[in-house]
């Protein structure tokens, strides 16, 4: 279950010592944009070492690389990748075969270390004009693909629009990447509220995105992540809700009956599928067992 | 791998150390300098002579001012300052 993924500058040593203790459930240790061109090679070292020493407990391990065109992404993956993080994070994604090359790097870099190939998954940030429309050839594009990840900041540059707290400029941007995404069965993830002081527009924010389809969102500080898990955990009244769906689809099943109502409106297949997800997380956060085949 | 020129990799941060490598005279020389130096000083040279082992340097000057690091740091600044100040060897 990934709700949010706190991003990590990757040349920060104090950053990387705690990066596991603010209770999100990815942290992405970026090589990238938090990084000066000078510091990459000091960056690299950094998170190999803290990876394999610091372990990050209870925590999903993401490495954001460096874009394909530049001369760093080649040794990112030959740093990171023995190290087996989950997923790694191409930026700056444009098409398909720009993540069927990295995945190509991934499976030399695997291959001489004997780790199976496709051991690391990939999630696939999307922030640029171009990479929205390929969204999901990006997403089918190999089987390491495992998430696509919205980046608006990147995006509304390219668009030549303003960035907005309302977020209208990337309205199209959101709605076509879950999209996208849901018909190629990956998970989704909406791009960081940037405003670390305005806690109510972070949590309209992440409703918004929740609304839409997304699976989590990610944050570039500490501070969102309690807010962006309570918003993509399900509620007590959802959790209720999904147990007396799954307890009248029983009883219809026990009476033999075809259709069945609750609470005055028909439950089908889509509602069943939805009560059943509810649970899924629910019993995966701890927040209820999951009593129903 | 030979130091050829100086080089420095880390900060003055809080839980970073700041390691500056210079060409030695025939051996290697390791300096510390750390807020912790009486708790943790032999250990923070035990960590930079490790890699300095691993990467086979066997003359180079090593200077580490420390605030507060833990190994995993103190290695990864080692290294990184190595590698900027070396030259593979032929």
């Amino acid at each position: 279950m990934r709700r949010t993924m706190l991003f990590i500058p990757g040349n920060s040593p104090a950053m990387l010592l705690n990066a596991d203790i603010h209770q999100s459930d990815a942290v992405i240790l970026d090589l990238e944009d938090a990084v000066a061109p000078a510091e990459k090679d000091a960056a690299r070292v950094l998170v190999r070492n803290a990876i394999k020493t610091l372990g990050f407990s209870g925590t999903e391990i993401i490495v954001r690389l460096n874009p394909l065109d530049t001369e760093y992404i080649r040794d990112d993956l030959e740093t990171v990748i023995p190290l087996k993080p989950s997923l790694v994070m191409p930026t700056k994604v444009s098409d398909a075969g720009y993540i069927q090359q990295v995945s190509a790097i991934m499976t030399q870099v695997e291959e001489k270390h004997g780790i199976p190939v496709g051991t690391v998954g990939i999630i696939a940030l999307l922030e640029t004009a171009e990479g929205i429309e390929n969204a999901y050839q990006i997403a089918k594009a190999d089987k390491r693909v495992k998430a696509l990840f919205l980046g608006a900041e990147d995006l509304t540059s390219d668009l030549q629009a303003a960035r907005t707290k309302k977020g209208d400029e990337i309205l199209y941007a959101r709605g076509r990447i879950v999209m996208a995404a849901r018909a190629a069965q990956v998970d989704v993830y909406d791009t960081p509220f940037t405003d670390v002081n305005d806690d109510d527009g972070l949590s309209k924010d992440a409703e918004f995105a929740k609304g839409l389809g997304f699976t989590g969102k990610a944050a570039i500080s500490p501070r969102h992540v309690a807010a962006i898990n309570e918003v993509f955990s399900p509620s007590e009244k959802e959790i209720a809700y999904a147990r007396e769906v799954m307890d009248v689809i029983e009883e219809a099943k026990k009476l033999g009956k075809g259709a069945i109502s609750l609470h005055g409106k028909m439950v089908d297949k889509p509602i069943v599928d939805r009560a059943r997800r509810v649970l899924e997380a629910a019993a995966a956060l701890g927040l209820g067992g999951y009593e129903h085949e | 791998m030979n130091i050829v020129r100086l080089a420095v990799a880390g900060t003055l941060e809080s839980n970073d150390v700041l390691v500056s490598v210079a060409p030695g005279e025939g051996r290697v020389e390791i300096e510390v300098e750390s807020i912790v130096l009486d708790q943790f000083g032999e250990n923070i040279r035990q960590a930079a002579q490790e890699v300095i082992g691993e990467i086979g340097i066997t003359s180079a000057k090593v200077r580490l001012e420390d605030r507060g690091a833990l190994d995993c740091t103190v290695k990864a600044r080692v290294e990184t300052a190595l590698r900027r100040a070396g030259e593979a060897q032929k």
